[in-house]
Parts: C-alpha cells; structure tokens; sequence
C-alpha cells in the first residue's frame, strides 16, 4: 500500500471513523460518498464501538510477503455492535482456540512495515475481549 | 489544583522466566531470583512497539479522566525505544485518540525517566494554564543484548495519564528533581543494544540520584517517611527500590503495591509510571503518594501526589495494572522469545 493511501485512511485505520448516513441512519465502513442503501450523499462521522463477535475466520499459515514471521495468525470477519461487518486480523491469541462467536475488541496495533528503512503502517486488530 | 485526571496502562500478553534466558546462557535462575528479585518479565507481541503500547493506555487514562480527546492540548511520550529514529511518536498517539492538529507533540528521551518527564513538563504546563489538559506517556520496549544482565530484566509497558484542573483522582501537591552528568548506562546511534557500566550503575547512580531526589523532596515539602501511604521508586529489578526504601525509613506496606518489576521485568521509561497506576488502582481517598524515577545519565524527578474520592469512580473504567499482569498469560521459550524481539532473523 503506498504511503498516500497509507495516510488517506488513517482516520478509519487508527480510529475506526465510519459514515453514518444522514437519510437512512446506516453506518458505511468504511465511508462512501454515496450511501449503497438509500443512495443518500450526506453523512456524519462516527467512532465504532471496536467490540463485537467473531463471524467466521481463517488461519494464515503461508502469509503475504511482511506477515511472514506473525504466522500463524487468524484473519476474520467481525459483527460489530454498531452493526458494522469488517475483516482484521486476529492478535494476542492461539488461533487454534478461536470458535466463531468469541467476543472480541478492536487494539491499536503495527499492521505492517515496508522493510526495515520505510514507514512502519499502523491500524486497528482485534483481540479476545478479557478486559486486558 | 492540578493532578491527574485519568491512568491507564497496557502491558503485553508475553512473558518470559529468567530460567528460560538462563538455560540459555547457561547462568544461575536462582541468583536472578534471589539476587534481584526477578522471576519472568513482559514480552510485546511481535505487532506491538512503544506506538501501540501508548495509545493502548492512553485510551485507558482517557477513559478514566472523562476529558475529550480533542481538549488535550499536548501529548508527549518518553521512551528509549521510540518505533523511529526520526519521526514523533507523539503526532501518532495525538491522531490515534483523536486531538490532532491543535495539539502540542514532543518525543522525550531519558533513559528510564522519560516518562515522569512527561508528567513533570505536563504539569508545569496545566498549572501555568497554556493548556488545560495534557496527555503524559511512558512507554518502552527495551531491549538487553543476548546473554547480557539486562536481558533478564528488559521488558515492555507503558502507562498514561491525563493532567488537568477537571475530574481530579490525584492532586500534585509538589515536585523536585535532582540530576548530574553520570555515565551509567547508554546507547551510541546504530547500536542496538544499550551498553552499561556494571556495578557503577548502583551506587553514584541509582542510588544517589533517587535519595537525592526523595531528600530533596522532603525537605522541600517538610515532609517524612512516615507521612506517606505509599512510595514508588523506579525498578530496574526487584532489589534496588526495596533496598532504597528501608535506607531512607520507607516500610514494605509503603511500596509493595507499586512494586512490579518481580513479575513485569523492567520497563524502562514505564517503570516508575506503571508502580503509580498500580498504586491508584489500591488507594483511598485522601491517601498520599511519592512517586520517585530515575533515569541513567543521570537523574531523578520526584512527584508528591493526594488522591481524591473521584479514584474510586472511575478506577473501574479501564483495566487494573494486576489484571494485565497476571492474566491470561502466554509463556514464551527463548526461541520464540528471540525471534520476536528480532535477536534472530529469517533469511533474506
Ligand atoms: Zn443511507
């Protein structure tokens, strides 16, 4: 991901910023400019909650060239309470004990690093909800 | 009146036991143990570095302190393991929590003072009413060489607090400091591990720094011993702030809930810091509390604080310091533990 993207999407990245729709009071995640549920086109920024449960999830053994040395590590798709769905990595856990339905919160965590001399790309990852 | 108005703290999942480092390096468990009150320390994760590490807690010290990210006026995070070399940490936090752009970044450096560093300039700021709230952060994911004495202690935290005039839970009653140029412990630019000077680290640096600290202090607010609750002194092992406080008249139920680093290792520019959230997670109302740090180079802030009935409020809104210490756990051996902290590396 290039670095102007990179820093584009910080604002959903590091602070899970999504669009409430004005019209139809539906939270898009990420935001759009044009709502896909009513097609509205003005919208209000709001925080997600980061908490939710684990809908389904996959287990990385063989990883994308910079998650090489993380695996294995579990990707999958969250329902938030906010009732946003949205995929993230799964951190600070053994992802042969995850089950779908395990509660979970979102962390501030280094997603990726271009190399040892580029930028270090931070963003949200989410960890079993035990109140650490 | 100026104090903090929120704490927060986030330690790693990892840990490792200094007979795991030991069998390594073929060392005595037992002496670390004994000798200097050590058992295991925290790891960060491979996703983790002095970055997440701060915004984790200051999300917590937010939490607490009931003040809106965008009515912080400054962030400073001290550290000896900022993620660059060149480029703030600071700005990151301020974005993560949301109090960016009118808000005043710096990166602090101080060995393990960095973080009451923060605090200290904060609350100077607040009390002078440039800013009305400042977000402070210790943080570090120190590192000690291979086979190294500091390999046994070197560990990961960190620990944030909201300074303010609102929503007071420890009000700063007074601060000092105490510093010289003494060549301790250091680290040269492109070396990745800090160099130490053995035993000199104890006595004309540890030691004389924070009595010179504590005494300072003292006299300055005509106060004794026996007149705090509690007492925390930096810990870079389990001995030397339990030997410190019963030379200077301290006593075991002072500083026992502040003393982590038997089980947390010590975490640098995090150390003192994380002994005063858990020190907070403990108190009463009304109850006072002597922060001292130290840090190699060398130098001591020392920090008076009384805690207010509004602790008991809000301590239950984020994490205790006990609960990220000694729950859910993962035990490392050394293999995992020098791949994660990037001692070995995968083939290019
Ligand atoms: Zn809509």
């Amino acid at each position: 991901m290039s670095i102007p993207r990179h820093w584009r999407e910080i604002p959903r990245r590091y602070r899970l910023e999504a669009g409430k729709c004005k019209k139809c009071k539906v939270i898009n995640f990420p935001s759009r400019l044009v709502c896909p549920e009513c097609g509205g086109k003005t919208f209000e920024t709001v925080k997600l909650s980061g908490k939710g449960k684990l809908d389904t999830f996959t287990i990385i053994r063989v990883a994308p060239e910079g998650f090489g040395d993380e695996v294995p590590y579990a990707v999958g798709i969250i329902d938030l309470k906010d009732g946003v769905r949205l995929m993230a990595q799964i951190t600070d856990c053994d992802p042969t004990t995850l089950k779908t339905g395990d509660k979970l919160v979102a962390k501030f965590r280094k997603v990726q690093e271009d190399g040892k001399n580029g930028i270090i790309k931070y963003g949200y990852k989410f960890v079993p909800d035990v109140g650490v | 009146m100026v104090g903090i108005s929120g704490y927060g703290t986030q330690i790693p999942r990892y840990r490792i036991k200094v007979e795991e480092i030991a069998k390594v390096w073929g060392t005595d468990a037992p002496a670390y143990r004994r000798g200097m009150n050590l058992n295991e320390k925290s790891v960060p994760a491979p996703d983790e570095d002095v970055g997440t590490l701060s915004v984790n807690a200051a999300y917590n010290a937010l939490a607490r302190s009931g003040i809106a990210p965008k009515d912080i006026g400054a962030v400073y995070v001290g550290s000896e393991s900022h993620p660059y070399a060149v480029k703030p940490t600071g700005t990151m936090v301020a974005e993560a929590i949301g109090a960016c752009p009118h808000v005043h970044t710096a990166s602090l450096e101080f060995a393990c003072k960095a973080g009451t560093e923060g605090m200290f300039i904060g609350t100077q700021m607040v009390q002078a009413g440039r800013v009305a709230n400042v977000l402070a952060i210790g943080a570090d994911t120190s590192q000690g060489a291979p086979g190294d004495a500091l390999e046994y202690s070197a560990a990961a935290g960190a620990a944030a607090f909201v300074i303010s005039t609102k929503n007071i839970v420890a009000e700063l009653l007074d601060t000092d400091c105490y510093m010289t140029d003494t060549p301790d412990f250091w680290r040269r630019p492109y070396s990745h591990y800090p160099a130490h000077g053995g035993r000199f680290t104890g006595e004309p640096a540890y030691f004389k720094h924070v009595e010179g600290a504590t005494n300072a202090m003292l006299a300055r607010a005509k106060m004794k011993p026996s007149d705090f609750d509690y007492v925390i002194f930096h810990q870079p092992n389990g001995k030397f702030p339990v030997v410190v406080a019963k030379k200077l008249g301290f006593k075991e139920p002072q500083y026992r809930h502040g003393l982590l680093t038997p089980v947390l290792g010590n975490t640098y520019s995090g150390s003192s810091p994380l002994g005063l959230a858990a020190t907070l997670d403990e108190a009463k109302p009304g109850q006072l509390i002597l922060l001292v740090s130290y840090g190699s180079g060398a130098g001591s802030d020392a920090f008076i604080f009384k805690t207010t009935k509004r602790l008991l409020e809000v301590r239950d809104l984020a994490p205790r310091v006990r609960k990220q210490l000694d729950e859910h756990k993962y035990y490392l051996e050394y293999g995992q533990y020098a791949k994660n902290r990037g001692k070995i590396l995968r083939a290019e």
